[in-house]
């Protein structure tokens, strides 16, 4: 079998606040193939922005972990600091939610992209050229004057399109996006995207894209995993897991979004509020909002099981078919 | 609701905006302008000097003002605005040294303490409050007892005993410029923590260290005219205002005001003149952080 660009097996992180320790995640698990695009899905709260820093080893100082991180088979949380700065610099890059506070104001763009290659040892002249071509590929007009620019001079949109260039710079072969559009109006969101996955698809990059609209996940990913309170409660292929999802939770997502069809049913929202691990209960975290849920859900904990075709659901009545 | 406004009358009067550097206040340029005239002096004593700043006239010890001797002469009837010209060069000199140390070493030991963070931080920390509590010029006094009288060894004390002033404040910015996303950012782009410092971390510091090390120079050149003044520093018959008040004592008892007066103005504007400019360049970076 192909080995994944990253694996993350059964990761589960706790923060220690005072004497007990705070559960963040737990058991998560999840891969990304080269040239995969793959979504991470969750309410805030659920743990997705944690699981995604730790592919860059970007957990707070005193978080305990167990289980692995492996980006190209070596594993994040045990590399040395010069090991990660190495991972950093050629394997993995990450776009963050915010592009203006994700670059030093005070500097040129143009010092923000040739920077990181001057550090690796590309000379002045050939960093510039490649910052150019870098802007050029993102879409931004005239990039040799842009690159004379500083950051409050771009509008939000331009400014995460400057960043992605950025995170392009080293070549990596996997990109890591998180919430790259939150920030962003809806216009522009929808330029960054396609720009996104452009890039993703011509460099066959492999990516993993985190974000809480579960719609966007499964219009532009090839899997898509959906988190709940610190675990994955449902991964599917992204068309499957729009047209059948096996969790209520899933579902519940789908069905809070409106729609635009005449005949279509009203938005309805999921009753209660989201929970994080560490108040969640012994059973199902989602049992007290599920509209299926049974006495059985609140002790019982559901592990991920296949269904019938490709996707895992975590839910102790999947296999009933219940849904909606 | 509407509120109408002559935007014209908000509009500062050109003739006063002309004096306004760094869009600060007349008083700010007021300032700058006197500390650039300190500096030009020091640099041009020799040839702005009217006499040797040493030289002896006992014919005129003691003599008011004149127009051979604009501001007197003291005791051993050497000129005192002579004396007082020279004597700017090691009122500037000392402080320079001092807050140029003080200011390199203290962002050393706050960017180091803010960066590494844990013990590294508590350790650097307890040693700036350990030299904080003692004061500095009881170090340099302390200093000079073992090196005998002198301007080197006070200067070294004075720069250790400012170290933590520039530190502390390095340390607590340094600190929240951490915190900001950019830093993390670039950090996951591979960059090692050095780079980030001194390319990003540094220079988005440097205007609040400024503002600090300017109040810093005025109350050094207090403290090392201190020194002089209580003898352990610039030695007689160097000119130095530290020293020279020291002299005019004995003028003064005889009634010539001159000789310890004008060098004890000078020390005044001159440290009145750095906090104004410190405390102007830090308002202004309060301003751009808003």
């Amino acid at each position: 079998m192909q080995q994944n660009l990253l694996e993350i097996d059964d990761l589960t992180v706790r923060l220690p606040e005072g004497r007990a320790a705070r559960p963040i995640l737990d058991g998560v698990s999840l891969s990304v193939a080269a040239g995969e695009m793959v979504g991470l899905v969750g309410e805030s709260g659920s743990g997705k922005s944690v699981a995604c820093r730790s592919v860059l080893g970007l957990l707070p100082e005193r978080a305990r972990t167990d289980g692995e991180v492996r980006v190209a088979g070596r594993d994040v949380l045990t590399l040395s600091r010069d090991g990660l700065k190495e991972l950093r610099t050629r394997q993995v890059s990450m776009i963050f939610q915010d592009p203006r506070a994700s670059v030093n104001p005070m500097r040129r763009v143009g010092d923000f992209l040739t920077e990181g290659m001057r550090a690796a040892g590309v000379p002045a002249a050939a960093a510039t050229d490649r910052a150019e071509e870098l802007l050029d590929a993102v879409g931004i007009r005239d990039p040799r004057g842009a690159l004379r620019r500083h950051p409050h001079q771009f509008s939000g949109g331009m400014l995460q399109r400057v960043v992605i260039a950025a995170a392009l710079a080293s070549r990596p072969s996997l990109l890591v996006a998180d919430e790259p559009t939150t920030a962003l109006d809806v216009t522009t969101q929808a330029e960054v995207i396609a720009i996104l996955t452009r890039l993703q698809a011509e460099r066959g990059t492999g990516m993993l894209f985190v974000t809480h609209d579960l719609e966007l996940a499964s219009a532009i990913c090839d899997r898509v995993y959906v988190m709940y309170a610190g675990r994955i409660v449902e991964t599917q292929a992204a068309t499957d897991l729009f047209d059948r999802p096996r969790h209520p939770y899933t579902a519940g997502l789908l069905a809070c979004t409106p729609r635009v069809e005449p005949d279509a049913a009203p938005p309805r929202p999921i009753p209660g509020r989201p929970v994080s691990l560490a108040e969640s209960p012994s059973g199902c975290a989602f049992a007290a909002r599920c509209a299926h849920a049974q006495e059985r859900c609140s002790v019982e904990k559901p592990v991920l099981r296949q269904y019938d075709g490709q996707g895992l659901a975590a839910c102790l009545r999947a296999d009933e078919g219940i849904l909606l | 609701m509407t509120t109408a406004v002559d935007v014209t009358a908000l509009r500062r009067r050109p003739g006063l905006r002309r004096l306004r550097v760094f869009g600060q206040g007349p008083l700010f340029t007021a300032a700058v302008l006197l500390l650039a005239a300190l500096v030009a002096v020091a640099l041009f004593a020799p040839l702005l000097a009217p006499y040797d700043p040493d030289a002896l006239d006992l014919q005129a010890t003691l003599a008011g003002s004149s127009t051979d001797h604009l501001l007197g002469a003291d005791q051993s009837g050497r000129d005192v605005l002579s004396r007082l010209l020279y004597g700017a060069r090691s009122g500037l000199l000392g402080p320079l040294v001092v807050v140029a140390l003080s200011t390199l070493l203290g962002i050393l030991v706050g960017v180091v303490a803010a960066w590494r963070g844990g013990r590294v931080d508590a350790l650097l920390s307890r040693s700036m409050d350990l030299v904080f509590s003692f004061p500095g010029l009881l170090v340099a006094i302390m200093f000079v007892a073992v090196t005998g009288p002198g301007m080197t060894a006070p200067v070294i004390a004075m720069a250790v005993a400012y170290t933590p002033y520039v530190g502390r404040l390095v340390r607590s910015i340094a600190q929240q410029e951490k915190a900001r996303p950019y830093i993390e950012s670039y950090l996951v782009q591979g960059w090692s923590g050095w780079t980030i410092c001194v390319r990003h971390l540094l220079p988005n510091i440097a205007p609040t260290v400024l503002a600090q090390s300017a109040i810093n120079f005025g109350y050094a050149l207090m403290d090392l005219a201190a020194l002089s003044f209580l003898g352990f520093g610039v030695q007689p018959p160097t000119a130095d205002w530290g020293a020279m008040i020291n002299e005019g004592e004995g003028a003064l008892l005889q009634g010539a005001m001159l000789p310890a007066l004008a060098p004890s103005v000078c020390i005044m504007l001159a440290v009145v003149a750095f906090s104004i400019v410190g405390e102007g360049i830090a308002d202004r970076v309060a301003k751009r952080d808003r």
